[in-house]
């Protein structure tokens, strides 16, 4: 089967999931936003990479930060950008996916920025599009949010470069994360030896370990000795259900406290993919602890994204003049 | 009109036959194999050297769409499929709209069915009104109507007590039960096997548990009830073991499997491909595996195409969202042949699992080549082999996992009822 997300000669051509990317692309993605950092911090927060182009960051399913940072990306390379929320226009009037791109590609949109509940709709809509046209994938149902998960391990190579060396754990809901998904990808391509993954059995995905992750159940014991702890989002409507039966027995049992946090490396970092739970998955006090580096994910952001549309535009690393 | 089949391998595995022999028609009915009847005049001489003569095919589970989806599949499109496919009695599940619990539905079916004089049509009424799973529809009445045994397409039911009353109620009169077993609640919103595939996708799994726990319950209560049931569309490991062990018990069930698990797994699935949206899930290796060696040990008793056309819209959609299902009448017979080559089985092996065997789960005649019975016969190529794509299909549904792929055994005529109903040459 063709990588769909490669082109004949293996550039990059849609950004859809980590898996199945090669390490060479991650890094040049990371390197290339390495050099974008920079950009926010002048006087004119711009370059002209994408002067020109047309970037329609297409919503299916809502979204206040990926959407605002992809925002703030394009237009920092200069692109126009159209922002759909398409939950509340035309798919409420029964259009489908592909009719809404398509109408898009007519008034010549350049990039899809794609959000949707869906497993596997970014793959679908990059299936249908013409040749020039490149889809990036800003979250597919429990799939992939390949943008987070290169944000996330930009985070962590800027405060532990040394990714070889690492013990890396994800507390949470993974059953329905696709931040998980995409983190373990990046991490595992990347070369982090350890990575765990600690949750109740009921927020674990069948064959979680085929991922290449150790399982943990109890907290305390996946903590110890990490470098990072990757906190995941537990979303509302699993909270009082058959997955789970309290926020108040989830918080005693996998929330991130600064005891709990005190079982990981001493300089070890925290992060969390937002928007977060205060006191469901992770304690205030951590989340704005001398180890959070949550805020720092979100400015990283940016420039993961600003990469990741240069790159596919066709402007490679360095675009920085 | 007078045929006579000349020249061909004569397979007929319910009469023991695999044997160059000519075959004699007249008047709808077979009169000779192998030794013409005295005075016979052939109006027409149908040359096979070369082709295998075969009873014409019995598929288990073929949905025409009709009433309700012709946006889907017609009747008319559907019977082309299937007598290009060799198929020439069908039995076809009661999920249509309106459902088939009413006689007059099934009578209207099979009168719409007659007349097109292509395959037979023999529906299978709905156990429960509605596929609701609750009140019995009347199975007398639609048995009198033509329904040839009773099942709940895809839809369990999901009260046990209703399941135990409609066994006690269907083996009051000998009525066969085709159930397909897959916990509910379990399964629910589930679209792929609960495996390694499904956890990288993000696609909710239904675990192979869904089918065991279902089959468990349909076990047990026909084991009480002595009902005749068959098991439509096995997809695991365990669910093959478990029929064995009930078989080997003496229990009184018979089951199926679909062409297209004897072929794909959860892989096949690659990049969300939404023709790989099926019911049951394609399962792992092993689950492929165990079902192609139950069919060789006969735990499984036969192949269904489980042909579901669906129109192109509902697939071009992501992979939870498409219509579930896959063409398969002109499938049938290539793929149960290519699972009787790669298990080393001989051709009247893999003709059994797709002619006689389906015939006797319905209690129909059809699927053999006896003397005096209907002349329903397939001539295939058993080794050109044909390119499956959206042009070769005939059926309204061009949605099969399939597409792409060479297969061998071409249909090259199909005599329905001593009339021929479909035709080809070798290199069409």
């Amino acid at each position: 089967m063709k990588n769909p997300q490669l082109d004949a000669d293996g550039r990059l051509k849609h950004l859809l999931s980590i898996e199945g990317l090669p390490k060479k692309i991650l890094n040049q993605i990371l390197d290339t936003a390495e050099s974008f950092v920079g950009v926010a911090e002048r006087e004119v927060k711009k370059v002209p990479l994408l002067r020109g182009k047309t970037v329609c960051n297409l919503f299916f399913e809502n979204s206040t930060r990926t959407r605002t940072t992809f925002e703030i990306a394009a237009k920092r390379l200069s692109a126009d950008v159209i922002s759909l929320n398409v939950n509340a226009s035309s798919q409420s009037k029964g259009e489908t996916i592909l009719d809404t791109i398509n109408n898009l590609i007519a008034m010549h949109a350049d990039m899809f920025v794609v959000r949707h509940a869906q497993s596997g709709a970014a793959h679908f809509i990059a299936q249908h599009v013409p040749s020039h046209i490149h889809v990036i994938n800003a979250g597919d149902g429990r799939h992939s949010h390949p943008t987070q998960g290169l944000l996330d391990v930009f985070t962590i190579r800027k405060y532990k470069p040394e990714l070889h060396n690492l013990r890396v754990a994800i507390v949470g809901d993974v059953l329905h994360s696709r931040v998980a998904r995409s983190e373990i990808h990046a991490l595992t391509t990347l070369g982090v030896p350890e990575i765990r993954v600690i949750a109740p059995k009921t927020l674990l995905p069948t064959q979680v370990e085929k991922l290449g992750v150790h399982v943990y159940h109890d907290i305390n014991t996946g903590l110890k000795d990490v470098d990072v702890v990757m906190m995941l989002r537990l979303q509302n409507e699993r909270m009082n259900g058959a997955m789970l039966p309290s926020v108040q027995e989830y918080f005693k049992t996998y929330g991130l406290t600064q005891e709990r946090l005190a079982l990981a490396k001493p300089d070890a970092i925290v992060m969390h993919p937002g928007p977060m739970n205060r006191g469901v998955e992770i304690d205030s006090s951590v989340a704005d602890g001398q180890q959070s580096v949550i805020l720092p994910q979100v400015t990283y952001g940016i420039a993961i994204r600003m990469a990741v549309m240069a790159i596919l535009a066709g402007g490679q690393a360095g675009g920085t003049q | 009109m007078n045929i006579v089949i000349k020249n061909g391998r004569v397979i007929d595995p319910k009469n023991n036959i695999d044997k160059q022999l000519d075959v004699y028609v007249a008047a709808g009915k077979i009169v000779g194999v192998g030794v013409a009847p005295t005075g016979f005049i052939a109006n027409q001489t149908i040359d096979a050297a070369n082709l295998v003569v075969c009873p014409g095919l019995v598929d288990l589970s073929a949905r025409l769409r009709e009433p309700g989806d012709e946006h889907k599949a017609r009747l008319i499109s559907e019977l082309k499929a299937a007598v290009a496919g060799g198929v020439t009695s069908l039995a076809c599940p009661p999920d249509t709209d309106p459902v088939l619990d009413e006689p007059g539905l099934v009578e209207m079916l099979q009168y719409r069915a007659k007349q097109q004089g292509l395959a037979n049509v023999y529906p299978l009424g709905a156990i429960t009104r509605q596929l609701q799973g609750k009140a019995l529809a009347e199975m007398s009445e639609l048995q009198t109507a033509g329904c040839v045994g009773f099942s709940q397409a895809n839809i369990a039911i999901t009260d046990t007590q209703v399941l135990w009353r409609a066994m006690e109620y269907a083996a009051t009169f000998g009525y066969t039960l085709f159930l397909h077993a897959e916990e509910p609640f379990l399964a629910a919103n589930g679209v792929a096997h609960d495996g390694e595939v499904a956890t990288r996708l993000g696609l909710k799994g239904i675990p192979s548990a869904a089918e065991a726990l279902a089959l468990a319950s349909i076990l047990r209560i026909a084991q009480e009830t002595g009902a005749k049931v068959h098991i439509s569309r096995l997809s695991s490991a365990e669910g093959v073991a478990m029929v064995r062990t009930a078989k080997s018990q003496g229990l009184n069930i018979t089951c199926d499997v679909s062409a297209n698990h004897l072929h794909l797994t959860e892989h096949d699935i690659g990049y969300f491909n939404t023709h790989c949206h099926l019911k049951p899930p394609l399962r792992t290796q092993r689950d492929k595996a165990a079902l192609c060696l139950g069919l060789k040990d006969g735990t499984i008793d036969a192949v269904c195409s489980d042909h579901t056309p669906v129109d192109d819209d509902a697939k071009l959609t992501t992979f939870a969202e498409a219509e579930i299902g896959a063409t398969g009448l002109e499938l049938l017979l290539p793929l149960t042949l290519k699972w009787a080559q790669q298990e080393k089985l001989n051709l009247s092996a893999a003709i059994a699992s797709i002619t006689c065997t389906p015939a006797n789960i319905l209690g129909i005649s059809a699927g053999n080549l006896s003397i005096n019975s209907v002349a329903d016969i397939c001539i295939f190529d058993a080794n050109t082999y044909w390119n499956v794509n959206v042009n070769t299909i005939k059926s309204q549904g061009k949605n099969t996992p399939f597409l792409g792929w060479e297969l061998a055994g071409k249909v090259i005529t199909t005599i329905v009822n001593g009339q021929i109903v479909h035709t080809r040459s070798l290199d069409d």
